[in-house]
C-alpha cells in the first residue's frame, strides 16, 4: 500500500521541519517528503488531500494505564489503542499497576502478546519499580527489559523509601531505560483535593503542593547523586516547576511531563463534589496553571503525556472521596494540548515536539520522526475544527471524563501506523 | 420573598434574604411546639425520610420532631439498618428510596458533597443534615434565630467560635452565616486545628483563647471531631483542656452579657467546663429547642409552602 499525503503542513520537530509538503509513504516507511511529489501508477496509491491540515509523527504517550489484566471492565488493551489512534497516538506506554502487576517477564509478554493481536497502535509496557509495586523489594528488571519495557514505575503511588529508590536508580543504570516517577508524599497526602481555598469550603480533605514538591526534590537529588535517569511524571505544581527548573541547570538527566487537565482545570471545579474532576496528584490553583503553562513555555516541561485513567462509570458515581481517580484522556489530549498553541504559549512545532519525538526520546524507541526513512507512524490532524466532546462516542470503555460536552479546537483525522490506515475520521475525504 | 430552592445544602450559597426568611417562618412554628396539642396539619400526606449515616441523637430527633409536627410521615434509616452494609452504593440507595416517592429525604453522611449527590438524581427535595466537614445548614439557622433570639439582634456581633475548626461543619456553616449580616468571626483553636486559608472566610484567627473571647458577644465552643482526626492534631485531650476548654474566668473577659452557645454533643471538662456549660449564660438547651422550629420552617418552606 501506497498512502500519499498531499500539500499538507508537513511539522518534524525532530529535523525542525515545517512547510507544506507532499508525503509519500510507503511499504511503512516514508519514502519521500517533497513538494509536489508525483505517483505512477497512481491506481494502487491512497492519495489525501491535507491542504490545511497538519501532517505529523503519531502522537506518543509515555503515561497511560491499558487496565488488562485485570481490570478489563475498565479498558482492555484493544479499547484501550482503538482510543489511542481515535486521538492521534500511535505508540502508548502502559503503566504497571494491573493485577497481576506488571514486576515480572510473563506479565510483559501478556500485554506485548495481546497488544500484537489485538491492539491497534504501538504498545510499550512499562515495569513495576518493585514488586507488586509494594515500594520494598526490586523487582526482576532486566527479565522485564528483555522481554520489552521501556520504563520502570510504581506509578499510582512513588517508591515511598528512599534506599530502595536509590537502589533501583542504580540499578536501571545497566539498561537504556528511565525511571518514570510519580512523585507525592504518601504521609502529606491522604486528602483527595489541592488543600487551599477550596478543600477549606468543600470540607474534603487536602493534599498540599508540597507534598508533590518534597518528593520531586528527593527523587530528582537522589538520581542525581548515583547519575541515572530519571523522569518525573504528571507535574501539577509551581513548586515542581521551579524544582526541575533548577536541576536541569546543573543535571541533564532529568525529564519531566504534564497532563491537559494541569494546564486546563483548575481546583475550582471540585466545588460541584463532581468525581470526573478527581484525578491523582489533584488540580490545583490558577497559579499552579500559570506555571505549568510557563514550564512548557521554557522547555521546563519536555512531554505532555495523558495519563489516560479509564474507569467504569460505578466507580466514579459515588461520593467524591471514596470515588476513583482519573481521566478518560487519550480522544481530548491533542485537542486540549492545541490550546496551547492558540493561546500563544507554545508553537505548533514546540507542541508536536512535546508529544512526538521528546517523549520516543525518552523511552529510546525510533519513533516520533516524519523524515525520509523514517517509521512511518503519522497523523494528519485539522488544528482548528470544532468538535463537542460526547463521553458516548468515546473508543475508550473509560466514559469519566470532565470535558463532556466542552467545545475544543482540534481534532486528528487520519493515523497511519506502519505505513497503514488504521483511523480515519468521516471528516476527511480519501481518494483510492 | 419566595422560597425557590429544592434544596437545601448549604448556607454559602443562601442569600441573606432566605436566611431571614426561614427565621420569620421558624418564628410562627415556635409557638406550635409550646401548644398543649403540639400539631399542625401543614404538611399532611407529605413524607419525610431521615437518612443518617452518621450517629446521631438531637439532628435526627429534632428533623423527625418537627415533621410530625407538621403532620408529616417519617422514615428513618440509620446506615446500621440499612442495606449499605450489604455493599449498596449511595447512589443505588437514594434511587431506591426515592420509589417510593417521599417529599424530603434529610441526609447525614461523613464524606462531603453526599447531599449533593442525591440533588443531582433525585427529585425530592434534600435537606443537608451534616456531610463530613463540610456544612451544616440548618445548625447554623438554629444558631442565629438562637442568637436573634438571645440579643435581640443578628448584626453588629462579636462572635468567637473556640474549637476543632478544621474539622467542623458547624463551623463552616456558621462563618458564612455570620459574616453575611457583617459580625466580626474570631476563630480559635490550636493552629493544627485552624485550616490553612481560614482568614479568607473573612474571620480572624486567634490562637489564644484569652484573647479571642475579650469582649465577645457570642462564645461557641466545639468539641474535637475525633472521627475526623482532631485527636492527631493535638498532643492530648488533657493538654487540649488545659489550653482551649472554656471556663468561668474566660466567660468573665467577654461581654457582661455574653451568650454560650455548644451544637452539641457536648465533652465536658475538655472544650467546655461544667461551670460554663450549667452556667447562667449557657444557651445551650435553647438551642436545642429552636432547632426544632427551624427544621419545621426549613420542611414547609422546601414543600412549596413558602409563596
Amino acid at each position: 500500500m501506497r498512502i500519499l499525503i498531499r500539500r499538507g503542513r508537513v511539522i518534524d520537530p525532530a529535523t525542525n521541519h515545517d512547510a507544506e509538503k507532499d508525503v509519500l509513504i510507503e511499504e511503512g516507511r516514508i519514502k519521500r517528503v517533497a513538494k509536489d511529489i508525483n505517483v505512477r501508477r497512481r491506481d494502487r496509491t491512497i492519495v489525501i488531500n491535507a491542504k490545511g491540515l497538519v501532517v505529523s509523527p503519531g502522537l506518543i504517550d509515555i503515561h497511560c494505564h491499558l487496565r488488562e489484566p485485570g481490570f478489563e471492565f475498565k479498558e482492555t488493551i484493544e479499547t484501550g489503542t482503538l482510543s489511542a489512534v481515535k486521538g492521534g497516538f500511535t505508540s502508548l506506554v502502559c503503566m504497571a499497576n494491573t493485577d497481576p502487576v506488571n514486576d515480572n517477564r510473563s506479565v510483559t509478554e501478556f500485554i506485548l502478546r495481546k497488544a500484537k493481536e489485538e491492539g491497534y497502535s504501538r504498545v510499550f509496557p512499562c515495569g513495576a519499580v518493585t514488586k507488586g509495586t509494594k515500594g520494598e523489594e526490586l523487582a526482576e528488571i532486566g527479565e522485564m527489559v528483555a522481554a520489552g519495557i521501556v520504563a520502570i514505575s510504581d506509578d499510582g503511588r512513588p517508591v515511598r523509601n528512599a534506599s530502595v529508590l536509590r537502589k533501583a536508580l542504580e540499578y536501571i543504570k545497566i539498561f537504556p531505560i528511565p525511571l518514570i516517577s510519580h512523585c507525592e508524599d504518601p504521609d502529606l497526602s491522604v486528602g483527595c483535593v489541592n488543600e487551599g481555598f477550596f478543600s477549606l469550603i468543600t470540607g474534603l480533605e487536602g493534599n498540599p503542593d508540597i507534598a508533590e514538591e518534597l518528593m520531586v526534590i528527593r527523587d530528582i537529588r537522589i538520581a542525581r547523586y548515583v547519575d541515572s535517569r530519571i523522569h518525573i511524571t504528571h507535574l501539577s505544581t509551581r513548586g515542581s516547576v521551579e524544582a526541575i527548573r533548577e536541576e536541569k541547570k546543573r543535571f541533564n538527566k532529568v525529564t519531566c511531563d504534564t497532563c491537559p487537565h494541569y494546564f486546563t482545570l483548575t481546583e475550582e471545579s471540585i466545588i460541584s463534589f463532581d468525581p470526573n474532576f478527581k484525578v491523582n496528584p489533584p488540580l490545583r490553583s490558577k497559579s499552579d496553571v500559570e506555571a505549568i503553562k510557563e514550564g512548557l513555555k521554557e522547555g521546563v516541561i519536555d512531554i505532555i503525556s495523558t495519563d489516560h485513567a479509564p474507569h467504569e462509570m460505578a466507580s466514579k458515581d459515588l461520593e467524591f472521596n471514596i470515588a476513583s481517580s482519573g481521566i478518560s484522556g487519550l480522544e481530548t489530549a491533542l485537542a486540549l494540548s492545541l490550546s496551547l498553541y492558540h493561546e500563544g504559549v507554545l508553537d505548533l512545532k514546540e507542541l508536536i515536539r512535546k508529544l512526538t519525538i521528546n517523549p520516543a526520546r525518552l523511552i529510546n524507541q525510533p519513533y516520533g520522526m516524519l523524515c525520509e526513512g523514517a517509521i512511518a507512524d503519522v497523523i494528519v490532524f485539522d488544528p482548528y475544527m470544532e468538535w463537542v466532546v460526547d463521553r458516548e462516542k468515546f473508543a475508550s470503555k473509560g466514559k469519566n471524563t470532565p470535558f463532556h460536552g466542552w467545545k475544543l479546537k482540534g481534532k486528528n483525522l487520519l493515523t497511519i501506523l506502519d505505513g497503514k490506515i488504521v483511523y480515519h475520521d468521516p471528516h476527511l475525504p480519501i481518494d483510492s | 420573598m419566595e422560597w425557590k430552592r429544592k434544596d437545601l445544602l448549604g448556607i454559602r450559597e443562601l442569600s441573606k434574604e432566605e436566611i431571614l426568611l426561614v427565621l420569620e417562618v421558624a418564628e410562627s412554628f415556635k409557638e406550635v411546639s409550646k401548644r398543649d396539642i403540639k400539631k399542625v396539619p401543614t404538611l399532611r400526606g407529605k413524607t419525610v425520610i431521615t437518612l443518617f449515616f452518621e450517629p446521631s441523637t438531637r439532628t435526627r430527633t429534632s428533623f423527625e420532631i418537627a415533621a410530625k409536627r407538621l403532620s408529616a410521615d417519617t422514615i428513618n434509616i440509620s446506615a446500621s439498618t440499612s442495606s449499605v452494609t450489604k455493599g449498596e452504593t449511595l447512589k443505588d440507595t437514594a434511587l431506591n428510596l426515592e420509589s417510593m416517592r417521599p417529599d424530603v429525604i434529610v441526609i447525614r453522611h461523613s464524606y462531603p458533597g453526599a447531599p449533593h449527590l442525591l440533588a443531582r438524581i433525585l427529585k425530592s427535595s434534600i435537606v443537608n443534615a451534616g456531610d463530613g466537614a463540610h456544612e451544616h445548614p440548618t445548625q447554623a439557622l438554629l444558631d442565629l434565630f438562637t442568637i436573634r433570639e438571645k440579643k435581640g439582634r443578628i448584626e453588629n456581633l462579636k462572635v468567637t467560635i473556640v474549637g476543632d475548626i478544621a474539622h467542623s461543619r458547624v463551623a463552616r456553616s456558621n462563618i458564612y452565616c455570620l459574616r453575611k449580616f457583617g459580625n466580626e468571626v474570631i476563630c480559635c483553636g490550636p493552629p493544627s486545628l485552624i485550616p490553612p486559608h481560614l482568614d479568607s472566610l473573612g474571620v480572624r484567627v486567634e490562637y489564644k483563647l484569652e484573647n479571642a473571647v475579650r469582649d465577645a458577644d457570642v462564645i461557641m465552643a466545639l468539641r474535637i471531631q475525633k472521627e475526623r482526626g482532631g485527636i492527631s492534631s493535638i498532643p492530648s485531650v488533657r493538654e487540649y483542656a488545659s489550653l482551649y476548654g472554656l471556663r468561668k474566668e474566660h466567660v468573665s473577659m467577654a461581654k457582661d452579657d455574653v451568650i454560650i452557645m455548644h451544637p452539641g454533643p457536648m465533652n465536658r471538662g475538655i472544650e467546655i467546663m461544667d461551670e460554663v456549660a450549667d452556667g447562667p449564660y449557657s444557651v445551650i438547651l435553647d438551642q436545642v429547642e429552636n432547632g426544632v422550629a427551624v427544621r419545621m420552617a426549613i420542611l414547609y418552606l422546601l414543600l412549596g409552602k413558602g409563596e
